[in-house]
């Protein structure tokens, strides 16, 4: 494992500049999210980290040597992608095996054997060695395809949306595994997703792309609770934070100059009020939950509520936001 | 409108025994989810409700007429499919027209009927563009109006968000329940997302192995499962289970898991010896010292405003969903305890949920 340095970076398609100006550290053992939405400029920069495109400006350096000239290979890195791209004219064993039995890297037999057997374990594939790659359901393909990754010992894992082709309970699983793996073997790890909730659930550290830059780098804690701006506010959250003008509503602990603020659901607090200002318009059944959609004039709000509270469309409220984000008018986060 | 009211429906391919058995109403206005993983014969009770797959056995009843011998094309319901089928040469307007056109209706009507159909579903300003240009999903809303426009007494729709990324997903199933509440419009919807379904749904059927293995509103059928397959297809994440064996006694009001009572709703029914499971949801388990069981951290998933912890106790693995404000750490060794009056107990064998006081409060059957 390695610490991997990227500096000053940028990165253009033609006139399209997919990477501005970014410069990141990975430390060793760290889980790094790269989150944003399609276009943001996620899957460049692992491209670049992987040697599989080339900056126009800045450098890249593994463990303070500078990678930036080398070729993919050369860079002892790993990459996991999207689309499970296995061999299936192969058995799971052989998939595993294969970047172990690279003709440079000369290791024995019996070690191959040891470590495609632990890594199976670990993504938890040991029982179907030998089945063909094929005759696999998705999630399964995908574990061997993670495994395949992990059976390296590589200076980093670069992992492109790995688990979005999967079914949601998969999903929800396998966040949970690759996490524990990742911190069973201290890897270091950049990992690139659209989706918050892999994002807070997995990183130690979350980058937020938007067109290029690189706009925050924080724990899940800090890019949550303190958001750089309006845009990092807006893509962490469930339900997604609802923004209003300062004048639409009660505020309470707002710093003077704030133009728009930022309510979740633990900034809002309801009191169901006949003559309330809130219109109830649509409660959606989650279970554990509700989501409360709420007309405030022409201002929309949605906010969680527990199941025990029986709201219902046509109800009424009176709203009061309790400290919540506050952004001014170029709209940078506000701290009080 | 109508209501729609199936009569021991079952339907056989060959050896294979797609829907079993089936009896049940869909009333008139309102939005049925019919719920379950692929293969539990979600799809084809829809079909024979539409008339595109014929009953092996049964009765289907369109407010009160027997339509279960009739051609789709008779039983005046529309439709809405996951791969939104439209007319690539068309226009949005024509695309929309098109079920008019082929009923013969006057072209001022249809003209006033597209429109007023096309505001409801805010693409208006669409109507003149082709649709070979639309994004997934105005696509979408085009089909939706084709089925809408007709005034059927029934709208089916098969996975009709199906083929949209989750966040427009969410958007539109917002869009669609709203739409719902302001047509009334009797609605038979598949799927297999069972977060789309507690959402859009007034009742949700829920299948599996081609049984409707039950019926109710979504907050019901979340927390009164009928069996451990509901139990743990519902919720995000689902309801968590531990397992062990023990005899119960009617009346009983704790169960005992290695030497420690837990609280669980009085029970009504008895077992002796049986293999057993404890279901609890997330949301019904709290972390502190003071917690009759105890457990390893396994993971934390922070989500910002809650967050998600696994624990591996005794009898098996745990989810708790607690606020994000509580520390808590891997590894760590914590103590549990439980809603006690919303647990409930399964027989691991059969999976079904053992009657108890929690039941009682149940709206539908």
């Amino acid at each position: 494992m390695a610490e991997v340095l990227v500096d000053r970076v940028t990165k253009r398609f033609g006139d399209a500049e997919a990477n501005r100006d970014i410069s990141l550290t990975v430390p060793n053992g760290e889980f790094l999210v790269l989150l944003g939405p399609t276009g943001a400029g996620k899957t460049t920069l692992l491209r670049l980290i992987a040697g599989l495109e080339r900056p126009d400006a800045g450098n890249i350096l593994f463990d303070a040597r500078d990678v930036t000239d080398d070729p993919p290979a050369q860079r002892n890195v790993s990459v996991v992608f999207q689309q499970y791209s296995l061999y299936p004219h192969l058995t799971v064993f052989d998939n595993l095996a294969f970047p172990l039995r690279a003709p440079a890297r000369r290791i024995p037999e019996s070690e191959i054997k040891r470590r495609v057997e632990e890594v199976a374990r670990l993504v938890r594939i040991d029982h179907k060695l030998a089945n063909s790659a094929t005759r696999l359901s998705g999630g399964e393909m995908q574990r061997v395809a993670i495994g395949r990754a992990l059976v390296r010992r590589p200076a980093i894992y670069l992992m492109d949306e790995p688990l979005s082709s999967l079914d949601a309970k998969l999903r929800a699983e396998l966040r949970v595994e690759l996490k524990h793996i990742q911190a069973d073997l201290g890897a270091t790890v950049l990992y690139v997703t659209h989706d918050q909730v892999e994002a807070l659930t997995m990183a130690s550290r979350i980058g937020i792309l938007e067109q290029g830059r690189l706009v925050q780098v924080g724990t899940p804690q800090d890019v949550y609770e303190r958001p750089a701006n309006i845009y990092v506010a807006a893509r962490l959250g469930i339900p997604a934070i609802n923004f209003l003008p300062i004048d639409a509503l009660p505020v309470e602990g707002a710093p003077p100059r704030t133009a728009t603020v930022g309510a979740r659901t633990e900034h809002i607090e309801l009191v169901p009020a006949l003559d309330g200002p809130a219109e109830v318009v649509l409660v959606e059944h989650l279970g554990s939950e509700n989501f409360l959609h709420l007309l405030v004039g022409q201002q929309k709000l949605v906010t969680l509520v527990p199941p025990g509270e029986r709201w219902h469309p046509g109800a009424r409220a009176r709203v009061t936001l309790r400290r919540p984000l506050c952004f001014d008018t170029a709209g940078q986060l506000l701290v009080a | 409108m109508a209501e729609i009211d199936l009569q021991g429906i079952q339907k056989r391919f060959g050896d294979f025994m797609a829907v079993r058995e089936s009896s049940f109403t869909i009333r008139d206005g309102e939005f049925f989810v019919l719920l379950g993983p692929s293969g539990c014969g979600k799809t084809t009770t829809l079909r024979m409700i539409a008339g595109l797959e014929l009953p092996t056995e049964g009765k289907i009843l369109l407010d009160g007429e027997d339509v279960t011998y009739k051609r789709a094309s008779q039983r005046d319901i529309g439709f809405v499919f996951q791969l939104f089928a439209l007319y690539p040469h068309m226009r949005v307007r024509e695309n929309i027209a098109f079920p008019l056109k082929c009923q013969g209706v006057p072209r001022a009507e249809s003209k006033r009927r597209v429109e007023e159909v096309a505001k409801l579903l805010r693409i208006e300003h669409l109507l003149e563009r082709s649709v070979s240009g639309l994004s997934g999903g105005d696509s979408q809303r085009v089909a939706l109006g084709r089925a809408l426009v007709r005034r059927a007494k029934a709208c089916m729709m098969d996975e009709p968000l199906g083929a949209l990324d989750a966040e427009f997903r969410h958007l539109m199933s917002v869009e669609l329940h709203a739409l719902h509440d302001r047509i009334r419009a009797t609605t038979v919807y598949v799927t297999h997302d069972q977060t789309e379904a507690m959402a859009m749904a007034d009742r949700i059927a829920v299948m599996n192995h081609g049984v409707v293995v039950q019926i109710g509103s979504p907050q019901d059928i979340y927390d009164r499962p009928a069996d451990m397959h509901v139990a743990g297809f519902i919720g995000s994440p689902p309801m968590s289970f531990l397992r062990f064996k023990s005899s119960l006694a009617p009346g009983q009001s704790s169960v005992q898991l290695n030497g420690e009572a837990i609280r669980v709703p009085p029970l009504r029914q008895g077992v002796v010896e049986g293999e057993l499971a404890l279901g609890v949801r997330p949301e019904h388990v709290r972390i502190s010292d003071l917690g009759e069981m105890r457990g390893e951290v396994f993971s934390v998933e922070y989500m910002g405003t809650m967050q998600i912890v696994t624990i591996n106790a005794r009898h098996g693995q745990l989810k708790a969903r607690i606020s994000a404000r509580q520390r808590v750490r891997v590894g760590e060794a914590v103590g549990l305890s439980f809603d006690s009056e919303r647990l409930v107990v399964f027989d691991a064998v059969s999976g079904s949920a053992l009657k108890s006081r929690l039941f009682e409060g149940s709206v539908s059957g």
